[in-house]
């Protein structure tokens, strides 16, 4: 158990669940609640998650000890997928970027090199930068929106601003691919970021999920009907640009429509 | 072997459905669902008012079954009318990706009366059957036993629905959680069911946590679906069939995974095939992959219609 901020804690198990990096698993807190996580590592020995307490369930998780009780299932939904030795960006928010340390330490492991853009209110709250500045061939750019650390600005900003001044092009690439995990206005930049400047890029969509393997309907989006847990969380930015609720709405536990 | 028929007026391309319950809660989930295949849908069931369901865990599924008490969770008439809108705006005809196929729209309430009443607002929305939801053991503690386990209520529910109906087909889905589901088939039928939706899960059930020596469902039990289920579910269509004796049809649904899963619940005596819980074992496809086996084994043996295999097990008894 590592407190990362003053509301950000990780919880590391001692079990693999054989998680790939974007994937998620429910995590249960017996007589309470069970919530879908997504995976900030899982070596094949152990298994580590970074949440936000927020709500009732991860306050409650963030007051337990060393050797209380959860369960977990698991892993769910579909992860990044990178070629051997490509050149990365990784554009994470807040404790988004949790999976992104998780796809930069596998990626790594293939050879790609690495920038990644770690974005915060402000200095208090970046996550995973001591363990991101560990990776082989990873360049980190901190972005926090005070300017407390960094650049002062938005961290799609940033990599928008470092794409110019690498020159990149569909000639000489300076990144080969983009990967993206925050909040859903951060990912409607990256989308818009990479169709501008037409690099792929894959999203790690948010939407309320129930059972986390395709029955219950609730992580439903527009116009296609797919089911997020199921044909997501992460999804390629030509998959997410056809989702008329992308950057727009979510459906809560009664499948109702709210703005986002 | 032709796959599709009609029933009370309506033409299936197929005999699968989309039971209700699973990932129906939108028109994009519906046509979604048409797309990989299934012959037609059913929503999740609705609700008049909005009803809060149970908190998580809500469905733990193993190889051989599936436990749930989501507990029926629904926005209420409002969002119904909205989604059963959108969906039947589009033509049933036309390109694949806006195909619509039949609706079969699911309803529950706490009382008779309310059953009348939320019958009476989805009727106006011409869905192509009403299902209504007289079963469904995970909300008990709400309302106590589900009206299908009495021949009063079952058949007072009946008749509230078949009133405000108009001319579309009523199909009310049984428990099989009950002593004689063909007694309780037959007064429905005597109150002017149409058809029947056989069967709602089984149980409900129960599955204990060992280390925390805790029920996982946040419910304590759930009504129990998938595989091991199946042989409830065709003893249940065999009942129904053989009380009613044939003349009403049967959607039956419960542990269908398979083409030849399916043909045997068409020998039981249904006419269509409900499939909900099979999608966590073989995928969104597995409405073509059941269309597929079926038409293989139909080739293999020789049989050119699926209309021709309804009730077969019955008149092969007989024949003894």
């Amino acid at each position: 158990m590592k407190r990362e901020t003053e509301h950000v804690t990780s919880f590391t198990f001692a079990v693999s669940l054989g998680a790939r990096p974007g994937q998620f698993i429910m995590l249960w807190l017996p007589g309470v609640d069970e919530i879908p996580m997504s995976v900030a590592l899982d070596d094949g020995k152990k298994l580590q998650v970074t949440f936000f307490a927020v709500g009732d369930m991860t306050k409650k998780l963030a007051e337990l000890k060393k050797g209380d009780l959860v369960g977990l299932r698991g892993p769910f939904g579909t992860h990044y997928i990178w070629e051997k030795k490509q050149k990365l960006a990784l554009v994470a928010g807040g404790y988004g970027a949790a999976p992104m340390y998780f796809s930069a330490k596998e990626a790594a492991k293939d050879g790609c090199s690495l920038e990644v853009f770690i974005g915060a209110r402000s200095k208090e709250h970046l996550l995973y930068e001591k363990e991101f500045s560990k990776l082989p061939k990873t360049t980190l750019h901190i972005a926090t929106d005070d300017g407390s650390k960094g650049f002062k600005g938005f961290n799609v900003q940033l990599l928008e601003k470092m794409l110019k001044e690498k020159k990149h092009s569909k000639k000489s690439p300076w990144v080969d691919q983009i990967f993206a995990c925050g909040p859903e206005r951060m990912l409607v930049s990256v989308s818009n970021l990479s169709s501008q400047e037409k690099i792929p890029a894959q999203l790690s969509l948010e939407r309320y999920m129930k059972c986390g393997y395709g029955l219950c309907g609730n992580c439903v989006v527009d116009p296609s009907g797919m089911r997020l847990c199921t044909e997501g969380p992460v999804v390629t930015n030509d998959l997410a640009r056809t989702i008329t609720d992308f950057g727009i709405c979510h459906r809560d536990a009664l499948g109702r429509k709210h703005a986002l | 072997m032709k796959l599709s028929q009609t029933v009370l007026g309506v033409t299936f391309a197929n005999p699968t459905i989309l039971a209700s319950g699973i990932w129906g809660i939108t028109a994009a989930s519906w046509r979604a669902v048409a797309r990989n295949g299934a012959g037609g849908v059913t929503t999740k069931s609705l609700w008049l008012k909005e009803h809060k369901g149970h908190p998580n865990p809500t469905i733990i599924s193993t190889d051989h079954y599936t436990l749930n008490a989501v507990g029926v969770p629904d926005a209420g008439v409002e969002k119904a009318r909205a989604e059963i809108g959108d969906y039947m705006k589009v033509p049933a005809e036309g390109p694949e990706r806006s195909r619509r196929v039949p609706l079969i729209a699911n309803i529950i309430a706490d009382t008779v009366d309310h059953y009348g009443l939320i019958a009476e607002e989805i009727a106006k929305l011409k869905p192509d059957f009403l299902e209504v939801n007289i079963s469904c053991p995970n909300v008990e503690d709400e309302f106590g036993r589900p009206f299908a386990c009495s021949v009063g209520d079952a058949s007072a529910v009946t008749k509230a629905v078949k009133a405000v109906s108009g001319k579309i087909p009523v199909f009310i889905k049984l428990s099989p959680n009950v002593d004689s589901i063909g007694a309780i088939a037959l007064a429905c039928a005597a109150a002017g069911a149409d058809g029947f939706t056989v069967i709602n899960t089984v149980g409900p059930g129960m599955a204990i946590d060992l280390k925390s020596r805790m029920p996982i469902l946040a419910n304590k039990v759930g009504g129990m679906s998938g595989p091991a289920i199946k042989p409830i579910a065709v003893r249940c269509i065999a009942d129904v069939y053989r009380a009613t004796e044939g003349r009403l049809p049967i959607i039956g649904t419960g542990g269908i995974m398979t083409g030849e899963d399916a043909i045997e619940f068409l020998l039981a005596g249904a006419s269509l095939i409900g499939i909900g819980t099979g999608i966590a074992y073989r995928g969104a496809s597995i409405f073509r992959l059941v269309c597929e086996e079926m038409e293989a084994w139909g080739k293999k043996e020789g049989v050119k219609t699926v209309g021709e295999l309804v009730g077969g097990m019955h008149k092969a008894v007989r024949s003894m």
